[in-house]
């Protein structure tokens, strides 16, 4: 044994530690405070899953940022969902499938450099590559050439570096063939996905990521991830849709509850989510400043056709009897205080009528007839197994309220409280699992929100046999082959034609039975005017003026 | 006391293995596949999830991934986040500063406020400023800590106005101290009362009426004799305390938006990003460790019959 020093006498141990931990807490005080901003625009905003690549994302945060500082070739009029020419002079095709894009002069990116046919082609190959492990690939499979470069099987190697649909023909025309006719392609291109890249994203990518560099309405001046972002007006910008604030200013809420509470205390302007808790108060509390609309999102229940029991004409008339069982009108009003809208077909009202919105389409199937659902499924021997059940993930949303409710009015029509019940699942990734692994036997919750406001993508990735995201194994010839007609029309009109009448022959099958549209939700300050939601309910910030 | 403090540094290996280990078997005991979930409702091709999840290593069977992960650590790398590609680290670095302000914070308060009140009480055993002190203590204690925030937040912003309900700028002290007082109110009762009981009690021990005996003033009496004889059970829980004030942060964090490392964790975990989760969990488990073998040096500097060897 050592005997060690006497130690000083007055030390106060706390005192020491306090200390230590104050220094480690960094020595920058105070300051920096972001209060005085003038004209900027505070909206809330989360954290972005991914890097902002426009290719490699797909939720809405960071879809925020990407429909502020890039424009594609088009753009959807915030308003009509129709898509626009934006940086596309025109993009001409005789066959439906392959297609000469002439750009816009005068369109630059943020440090100058021109926006070039290059600059679309370049990105496009780079996010179809799978070597960049883009999670929008799938939107360049139909360009022909995608398989080389995005094989499908797994292990396999890309075998090219490039598409071989996509050509330069100069600094301002390109070619685009496509695997197959798609008469609606051109509308496609609005989304974030297909947006041009600049040289400096292929010359150094760590540094653009952090700092990306795009050629929309606005650039972005500071980015600290899990803090904010700060966007400022591009002056060069060529579009007419350019900035009517002097900039943007992205809060990262992790709750949402707060950023309400600071909308409230005016230290926020803008908010595109409410707490659920809140809907009730919001329109009263915030005095009108509230915008509440339906989005591109539609709820559905699928049924696994996979499954024996779910086959044949009986299972149909089963379906068409629970859809009639389920109260929508009540459902939406009472669980999601009016935040939905009961479904009346299979897209959505942000297409309006001539972009395939039909109010009509479903009819009584989508109607609340207790007593003829009663009827439909005795008369087609009753519900398979004598049971149901409606699963579904219940990690987010109200699912497991809206899910109790429905099977309660199943019930109530049926007469018998055991005729449906709920089997939730913990996670959405393990939801998702079982649904791919196709080991669904009841009713299961699928929802769709649309790439691009498009008949098209409400019907094809969904029901068409070898659909991506056919989740319920429909597979109907007649439905398959209205779908190639409508993309080998020749005009718009005619296309969603057809996508219509395809859609008539879901309300005879309901592979899926349609709940309700889900709507944008949004909040704003005192301080701005004109805020308004765009088809994909994010917020046109553009648009926004500040007093 | 070298020798000491190296048997501790080198207990703190199984320590630090077993908790990662538990951690990490948590996050990969949940159901479902991060990988696939990042493409929603969409299915997706097989060829692109096997070629993320390769370039992760999160194909490999769970020991040999835990094994990367601790080689990695070695290396002072926490692995990368599978969404966004960005490395554990930069996640963790740039949600630390505005944790360890608040926690910082918190625990300055938490000393002096906590500390302060608990020797006024305790020397003034059951008389009024006594009592009165046991019963807010008493109130921090039984009050869960959100309910105290969003009090705290309805009463200091909304009504007062004196502060703003939330954090806009971590790095402005000013705006972090409301949050630091709800995080603070817990640790801060128990300390004044911890406090308070051991002070009461030494008031009466011999050494004391010797101090006194031998002509000293009573302050003199009372902040070197009295003060670090009571102040042992103190800094344990103090020690202890960092720790929880940092965890504590989470709850806190959330009511006041402060993007530190409790929002960190929980955007981590409703995206199981697993990697990221354990890494947090991680640094957390280093932090209780060196703070327990500073508080265990800290007696032998408050009582030197304590000796370690």
């Amino acid at each position: 044994m050592r005997p060690t020093g006497r130690p000083h006498r007055t030390l106060i141990g706390a005192a020491v530690l306090a200390l230590a931990l104050a220094a480690c807490g960094g020595g920058d005080d105070g300051g920096t405070a972001a209060g005085e901003n003038g004209g900027l625009v505070r909206a809330s905003w989360g954290e972005p899953q991914n890097e902002l690549e426009p290719a490699n994302t797909n939720e809405v945060q960071g879809g925020k940022v990407l429909d502020m500082t890039f424009r594609g070739l088009k753009r959807y009029n915030p308003e009509t969902a129709e898509a626009e020419d934006a940086v596309a002079e025109s993009i001409e095709t005789d066959d439906q499938q392959t297609f000469t894009i002439t750009l816009r002069e005068g369109w630059t990116f943020h440090d100058g450099t021109p926006v070039t046919a290059d600059s679309f082609v370049n990105a496009w190959n780079y996010g179809a590559n799978i070597e960049n492990a883009q999670i929008g690939s799938y939107f360049f499979e139909f360009i022909r050439g995608y398989e080389d470069v995005h094989p499908t099987e797994e292990g396999e190697e890309p075998t090219a570096e490039t598409m071989s649909g996509l050509e330069v023909i100069d600094d301002r025309t390109f070619t685009v063939t496509l695997n197959e006719p798609f008469s609606l392609w051109p509308e496609t291109l609005g989304y974030s996905a297909y947006a041009p890249l600049p040289d400096a994203f292929f010359e150094d990518r760590e540094a653009w990521l952090r700092q990306p560099i795009g050629n929309g309405p606005y650039r972005i001046d500071t980015y600290n991830p899990g803090q904010g972002m700060t966007l400022l007006p591009f002056e060069e910008y060529a579009g007419d849709d350019g900035a009517r604030n002097d900039g943007v200013e992205l809060i990262v809420y992790t709750d949402n509850s707060t950023a309400y509470t600071d909308l409230q205390a005016g230290n926020l302007d803008v908010i595109d989510d409410i707490p659920a808790a809140q809907l009730r108060n919001a329109e009263q509390d915030l005095d009108g400043r509230y915008i509440n609309e339906p989005a591109g999102i539609i709820q559905t229940v699928s049924f696994p056709l996979y499954a024996e029991a779910w086959q044949g004409g009986d299972a149909a008339t089963i379906r068409r009897g629970l859809s009639m069982a389920i109260n929508r009108e009540e459902i939406t009003e009472r669980i999601f205080q009016g935040t939905r809208t009961p479904a009346t077909d299979f897209t959505s009202p942000v297409l309006g009528e001539e972009g395939g919105y039909d109010e009509d389409l479903c009819g009584e199937v989508c109607e609340y007839d207790p007593e003829r659902a009663r009827e439909l499924i005795e008369e087609a021997g009753g519900l398979p197994g004598g049971t149901v059940t409606l699963s579904s993930n219940v990690d987010a949303g109200s699912h497991r309220q809206w899910m109790d409710a429905a099977c309660n009015s199943i019930n109530n029509a049926l007469g018998d409280t055991g005729a449906c019940t709920v089997t939730p699942v913990p996670t959405f990734a393990d939801y998702r699992n079982r649904i791919t692994g196709r080991e669904m036997t009841g009713m299961f919750r699928t929802g769709w929100q649309m790439d691009y406001p498009l008949i098209q993508n409400f019907l094809q990735p969904i029901f068409y046999s070898t659909g991506s995201s056919n989740d319920s194994g429909y597979d109907n010839p007649d439905f398959d082959e209205l779908v190639d007609r409508a993309n080998r029309a020749d005009d718009e009109e005619e296309a969603v034609d057809l996508f219509r009448e395809a859609e008539e022959l879901l309300v005879e099958d309901l592979p899926a039975i349609p709940l309700w549209y889900q709507n944008g939700i949004a909040g704003y300050s005192e301080r701005v005017d004109n805020v308004t939601l765009n088809p994909f309910s994010v917020p046109v910030y553009t648009e926004i003026t500040v007093n | 006391m070298g020798r000491y403090v190296v048997r501790r540094l080198l207990q703190m290996i199984p320590v630090f293995i077993g908790a990662t280990l538990l951690v990490f078997l948590m996050m990969y005991a949940l159901p479902g596949d991060p990988v696939r979930a990042l493409w929603g409702e969409r299915s997706v091709d097989e060829a692109q999830i096997a070629a993320m999840k390769a370039d992760l290593g999160l194909d490999l069977p769970l020991w040999h991934q835990y094994l990367n992960y601790l080689l990695g650590l070695l290396q002072g790398d926490f692995g990368t986040q599978i969404a966004s590609g960005r490395p554990v680290i930069d996640v963790i670095t740039s949600a630390l500063p505005a944790t360890l302000r608040l926690t910082a914070l918190a625990f300055l308060i938490t000393v002096v406020l906590g500390v302060g009140l608990g020797v006024i009480a305790g020397l003034r055993r059951g008389g009024k400023t006594d009592r009165m002190i046991l019963f807010v203590t008493l109130l921090f204690i039984s009050v869960p800590v959100f309910v105290i925030g969003y009090l705290y937040q309805v009463f200091f912003a909304h009504n007062l106005g004196w502060a703003r309900p939330t954090v806009q700028d971590p790095t402005a002290w000013s705006q972090l101290i409301l949050p630091a007082m709800v995080l603070s109110s817990l640790s801060l009762a128990y300390v004044a009362r911890l406090t308070r009981t051991s002070v009461a009690e030494n008031k009466r021990a011999d050494y004391m009426r010797t101090a006194r005996a031998k002509g000293l003033t009573g302050r003199r009496a009372v902040s070197v004799h009295l003060m670090r004889n009571s102040l042992i059970p103190v800094v344990t829980f103090l020690g202890v305390d960092i720790g929880n004030l940092m965890a504590g942060a989470i709850v806190t964090e959330g009511i006041f938006n402060v993007n530190g490392i409790g929002s960190a964790v929980y955007r981590a975990l409703s995206y199981r990003e697993g990697a990221t989760v354990v890494g947090i969990v991680t640094f957390m488990i280093l932090v209780y460790l060196v703070v327990t073998l500073l508080v265990d040096l800290l007696y032998a500097v408050l009582d030197p019959r304590i000796r370690y060897a």
